[in-house]
């Protein structure tokens, strides 16, 4: 067996499935997050624009405009326990893997970049 | 004393409580017991591992192996026991297996490093060089030497650029975080020397602090 086989063997426990979706979704991803000793779910909704890399490397960002037109970005570890629950809200077709050129368009354009997507249900 | 003869996999990452651990992950063992040298033949004790299978040998080696009844194996290395009961212990000819260690115990790693080939002095002692821009003729070179008329030399010894890398290192108290003892795999915290495929050792800790 590869090298690189066996290697995942060893991280193999540690794979989980996440609801099947792609750059351009909408999606809400519930975060675990403790503070002053308490645990609680924090919910980040935005548009995926990557998903990158594979096995337990994986990760995918999620950008959403926050109050005050700020763009905000996260890039969740795909397999990372913290990450308890992702659901698809939108799903869109999207002809480019990596959407970084959302972070340019500015208000009116995207509504129009939004539009331009179909539904793919 | 333990120890295991492995070949480095690469690193990888695991969760654990919420946080992400590097990994280095080794195929360890099965080892098996080659030779067992006592102090009234050899004038030591130590124990030969042999690890991974060898396709072809020298007469010499073969009949080494043969002594032990085992298949040729490829690599031969000894464990030094200091204390000559413990080499009633070991049979010659016994298999040993990464259930020798436990997770959460710390282990010193052997590995010989990638070779480097001649490296300046930035690369090989971590000299900062000079500024990069700003027109600056001095960029990767070592600075001074030394002193001038008093010394009138360079000391032995000054930190030059040379051959770099393919060294033998050992690094200290590792943690074992997982063991798969089916697939002979053991995943250690951080980073271990050498190439993916080279040849590792793996013992117990020499500088335990407690």
């Amino acid at each position: 067996m590869s090298m690189d086989n066996l290697v995942r063997i060893i991280e193999k426990d540690q794979y989980r499935e996440l609801p099947d979706f792609r750059s351009g979704d909408t999606v809400r991803v519930h975060v675990k997050v403790v503070e002053g000793g308490k645990e609680r779910t924090q919910v980040f909704e935005g548009i995926v624009i990557s998903i990158r890399g594979s096995g337990l490397g994986k990760t995918f960002t999620v950008r959403k405009i926050a109050s005050g037109g700020v763009g905000v970005e996260r890039t969740f570890p795909y397999h990372a326990p913290v990450v308890q629950k992702v659901e698809v809200v939108r799903k869109t077709l999207s002809r480019r893997a990596k959407l970084y050129y959302i972070r340019d368009v500015k208000g009116k354009l995207k509504l129009k970049e939004r539009k331009e997507k179909e539904s793919k249900e | 004393m333990k120890m295991l003869l492995g070949r480095k996999l690469g690193m990888t990452r695991l969760f654990k409580d919420d946080t992400v651990i590097p990994i280095t992950v080794v195929q360890a063992g099965p080892c098996y017991v080659v030779q067992k040298k006592t102090p009234q033949v050899d004038g030591y004790s130590a124990v030969q591992l042999g690890f991974d299978g060898a396709k072809k040998l020298n007469k010499p080696l073969d009949g080494h192996f043969k002594k032990a009844q085992l298949k040729p194996l490829r690599f031969l290395r000894e464990m030094r026991v200091h204390d000559e009961n413990e080499l009633t212990s070991y049979e010659v000819g016994q298999q040993i297996k990464v259930d020798l260690f436990q997770v959460g115990e710390k282990v010193d790693v052997i590995g010989w490093t990638k070779g480097r080939g001649f490296s300046g002095a930035m690369k090989r002692w971590g000299f900062s060089g000079g500024p990069r821009a700003h027109g600056a003729k001095f960029h990767r070179e070592l600075g001074s030497l030394g002193q001038h008329t008093e010394p009138a030399k360079i000391f032995k010894g000054k930190k030059m650029p040379g051959r770099y890398g393919n060294e033998r290192v050992t690094v200290h108290n590792l943690e074992v975080i997982k063991l798969d003892v089916e697939n002979n795999l053991i995943a250690l915290k951080g980073s271990v020397p050498g190439a993916r495929g080279s040849l590792v050792l793996i013992r117990s800790p020499r500088k335990t602090r407690k």
